[in-house]
C-alpha cells in the first residue's frame, strides 16, 4: 500500500515539476495522471514493469480507495464560505442563481453534444 | 488535570487534531445519513458537512486559517486523488476508445458553455470584476480553478466556494433533470455531470451508475485540462 501510495505521489511530483519546470499552463495532477496511465498502459505490453505497486492488483485497489471518498475531499475548501460572509450577504443569492443556473445549461449542453456526436458517428459507421 | 475546561478548549482549538478530527467526523455522519436515505439528492454529504462545519467556526469563533491548519491534510489530497483517476480510465479504456470523438465534442462544447454562461450572467448582474473572473472556472476541480483564478489575478478563496457550490448544485439536480429528460446513455449522463460538477458530481455518477462514474471521471479530468487552457482566452 505505502508503495503504492508512493507512486501516486511520485506521478504527481513528476507531473508538478514538468509543469513548473517548463511553464506549461496546466495543472501538475493531471500531468501526473496521464503519467500514471501510461505507466499501466507500458505495463500490459513489458513484463519487466509489471512489479511493485506496478504488478496487477498493486496500485488500483489504493486508487479505488481514494477515489470512492472523493467528495470528502472538497469539505476544507467549502467551509471557506466563512471568510466570505460579507460577500454572500451582499451578492449571495445572485451568485447563487447565477451558479445555478449555470450549471444546468451545462450539464444540457453537454449531454445533448454528447448524444448528438455518438449518434452521427454511430450512422457514419452503419453506411461506409 | 486543572479544573479550568476553558484552558483545555483553548488548546486543543488551535491543534490541527482537533479540525481534522471535526471534518472527518462530520463527514462521517452526513455521509451515514445520506446512505440512510438511499443516497437521496438533497441528503448530499458535502452540502451537509459544509454547513456545519461553518456554523460549529462560527459559533466557537474559530478562524478559518486555524481551522484549515487541520483540514489541510484532506484539502491535500484532492491531487493525489487526481492521479488516482488514472486507474478507472485504465481498466475501461475499451469503452472510452469506442466513445472517443463523442466525448471530445462534448468536453470543448460543454467546457466553453460552461465558462462563458457563467461571465455572461454574472456580467449582466452588475457584480464585481474580480467576482465574475473568480467565478469564470467553477467547473473545475477545486485545486485547479484556484491556481487558474490566481493566475488570473481573481479571488482564489471565492473560487474554491463558487466551484463547491457548483459541485453540490450539479449532483444535487443531475439524476432529476436527466430523468426528465429521458436520456438514459449513462456515458452522456456521466460525462455531462463530471464536466459540469468535478469531483462532486463524479462522486455522485458512481452512486447512481459505474459506468456514468467512469465518464464523469474523465470528463473531470478533461475538463480541468481543457479549463486551465481556454479560461485565459476566452475571458479578458
Amino acid at each position: 500500500m505505502i508503495a503504492s501510495l508512493s507512486l501516486v505521489l511520485l506521478c504527481q511530483l513528476a507531473g508538478e515539476v514538468f509543469v513548473r519546470g517548463l511553464g506549461v499552463p496546466m495543472p501538475g495532477p493531471v500531468v501526473g495522471l496521464v503519467l500514471l496511465l501510461l505507466l499501466l498502459l507500458a505495463r500490459d505490453r513489458f513484463a519487466v514493469l509489471a512489479r511493485g505497486p506496478l504488478r496487477q492488483d498493486g496500485v488500483e485497489p489504493v486508487a479505488k480507495n481514494m477515489l470512492a471518498h472523493l467528495s470528502l475531499l472538497f469539505v476544507p475548501a467549502g467551509v471557506g464560505v466563512v471568510q466570505k460572509l460579507d460577500l454572500v450577504a451582499e451578492h449571495g443569492f445572485v451568485i447563487f442563481a447565477i451558479l445555478a443556473v449555470s450549471v444546468v445549461i451545462t450539464l444540457l449542453v453537454t449531454v445533448v453534444t454528447f448524444l448528438i456526436a455518438s449518434r452521427l458517428m454511430a450512422r457514419g459507421q452503419g453506411a461506409p | 488535570m486543572s479544573g479550568n475546561p476553558f484552558a483545555l478548549w483553548v488548546y486543543l482549538s488551535q491543534t490541527p487534531l482537533l479540525w481534522l478530527t471535526v471534518t472527518l467526523l462530520v463527514y462521517a455522519i452526513t455521509d451515514a445519513v445520506s446512505q440512510a436515505t438511499h443516497r437521496h439528492p438533497l441528503a448530499n454529504p458535502v452540502l451537509h458537512a459544509m454547513w456545519i462545519i461553518a456554523a460549529f467556526l462560527l459559533l466557537t469563533g474559530t478562524s478559518y486559517t486555524t481551522y484549515f491548519g487541520g483540514a489541510q491534510f484532506v484539502h491535500f489530497l484532492l491531487g493525489p486523488a487526481t492521479v488516482a483517476l488514472a486507474v478507472p480510465l485504465y481498466e475501461n479504456r475499451k469503452v472510452v476508445i469506442s466513445a472517443i470523438l463523442p466525448m471530445i465534442a462534448a468536453l470543448v462544447v460543454g467546457c466553453a458553455t460552461a465558462i462563458v454562461s457563467v461571465v455572461l450572467l454574472a456580467e449582466a448582474a452588475g457584480l464585481p470584476r474580480t467576482v465574475v473572473l473568480s467565478l469564470a472556472p467553477k467547473s473545475v476541480t477545486a485545486g485547479v480553478a484556484m491556481g487558474v483564478s490566481e493566475s488570473l489575478g481573481a479571488d482564489p478563496s471565492l473560487t474554491a466556494v463558487a466551484v463547491v457550490l457548483t459541485g453540490i448544485m450539479g449532483a444535487i439536480i443531475v439524476t432529476p433533470l436527466m430523468n426528465r429528460m429521458g436520456i438514459t446513455d449513462f456515458r452522456a449522463r456521466g460525462f455531462a455531470v463530471g464536466l459540469a460538477s468535478h469531483g462532486i458530481g463524479t462522486a455522485r455518477a458512481f452512486q447512481v451508475d459505474a459506468v456514468a462514474g467512469v465518464f464523469a471521471g474523465i470528463a473531470m479530468s478533461l475538463n480541468a485540462l481543457v479549463t486551465s487552457l481556454l479560461v485565459p482566452l476566452l475571458v479578458r
